[in-house]
């Protein structure tokens, strides 16, 4: 038998995968899935003042941005049922959102220029969240107001639930929303990440 | 409830490189573990979530290795079989695992029964269903695989000793 096992040793060792071969095997296969159209979205992970963020993307544009305390495992799973199963690690289609992040995280970049997917939000949700860019690069305004030009003035609260579930936060600026007293309401993100945002944006 | 594809690939990446290895041989292995998740990614949105995915997958590399050693080989001779012999596989140089060329030098029945069971994790009654025969000529096809890489290697490291 253990003659047996030493020939079992000789196969497991000639057919060893070393992380390189399996690396190059990676990005094989995103790249050909991504020709075949098999891919659903892409993922990758970035750095960030405020976290670690996890950037996704489909064939039509950026499509989340979640934060650290979202659990990013629990959102790739939401993720695979609405998007699509087939989704990859595939940093190199992310490369030009993490680099305009950086460079808004930096203060050199005040507006973005990303194609955005908005299929995972809808109805007057998504208008709002939409009509976010339109609050200037380091101003705010309440949810009042923003109820108030979307037409609704009296959807303060649902302006509040919105922003609470922006899938694009940063990109479309609901931290520059806040309470009409000034304070900060809330953030997917907890509320010291939204005070480093509008600190940055004060400063630059 | 289905994972990611990228879970799939994380957790199967390797098993299925050793499997396209042995089967394919160590040239064509890359091609034929590209094809396999290709092929699997197809396919995953109708892939039953108690599937097990791992045998899923040793299926699918089976078929895309045998594919790939087919058309390599259909210049020289078209056949419903694999190519006996060391015809298909070749050896890169910074790889100097002698057991390469026993392998090459197995039956594919015996092959194939080892590359599934030892390093795919198949149960033979389902490489069985698989190659086709019973399950017992599958055992039967691995032991003996064994026994002659067994012969193959004490002869070659008799041969260290006399050179």
């Amino acid at each position: 038998m253990s003659s047996d096992n030493e020939v079992l040793d000789a196969i497991t060792t000639a057919t060893q995968p070393d992380q390189a071969s399996i690396d190059r095997l990676h990005s094989r296969l995103v790249e050909l899935s991504a020709i075949e159209g098999l891919l659903d979205a892409s993922y990758t992970f970035m750095q960030s003042p405020i976290g670690e963020l996890m950037l996704v993307a489909s064939d039509a544009g950026l499509v989340k941005i979640a934060f650290e305390n979202e659990n990013f495992e629990q959102v790739l799973v939401d993720l695979s049922e609405r998007l699509g199963p087939r989704m990859l690690l595939a940093p190199e289609r992310l490369e030009h959102v993490e680099l305009e992040l950086m460079e808004y995280f930096t203060g050199a970049r005040k507006h973005f220029d990303l194609a955005l997917d908005l299929s995972l939000t809808g109805g007057f949700r998504q208008l709002v969240q939409q009509h976010l860019v339109q609050i200037d690069y380091g101003s705010t305004k309440s949810y009042k107001e923003v109820a108030e030009s979307v037409g609704n003035p009296k959807a303060s609260r649902a302006v509040g639930s919105a922003c609470a579930t922006n899938p694009l936060p940063i990109v479309l600026p609901c931290h520059r929303v806040l309470r009409s007293d000034g304070s900060l309401g809330g953030y997917a993100g907890g509320l010291p990440a939204k005070r480093i945002l509008l600190d940055l944006e004060s400063a630059a | 409830m289905k994972q990611p594809f990228e879970h799939v690939v994380a957790q199967h990446a390797a098993t299925v490189l050793r499997v396209c290895r042995f089967v394919a041989g160590p040239n064509d292995a890359d091609d034929a573990w590209a094809e396999t998740f290709i092929s699997a990614m197809r396919a995953y949105p109708t892939l039953p979530p108690e599937a097990n995915v791992q045998a899923w997958l040793v299926r699918i590399a089976h078929n895309r290795s045998i594919d790939i050693v087919r058309s390599r080989s259909t210049h020289a001779s078209p056949s419903e079989t694999l190519p006996h012999q060391d015809s298909t596989i070749g050896l890169p140089e910074a790889q100097d695992h002698e057991i390469w060329i026993s392998v090459a030098q197995l039956p594919p029945k015996q092959r194939l029964a080892i590359a599934y069971h030892y390093l795919g994790g198949l149960p033979f009654k389902e490489i069985a269903e698989i190659l086709g025969g019973t399950t017992e000529s599958v055992r039967k096809a691995s032991s003996d695989g064994i026994k002659a890489l067994r012969a193959s290697i004490i002869k070659n490291s008799a041969q260290e000793v006399t050179r």
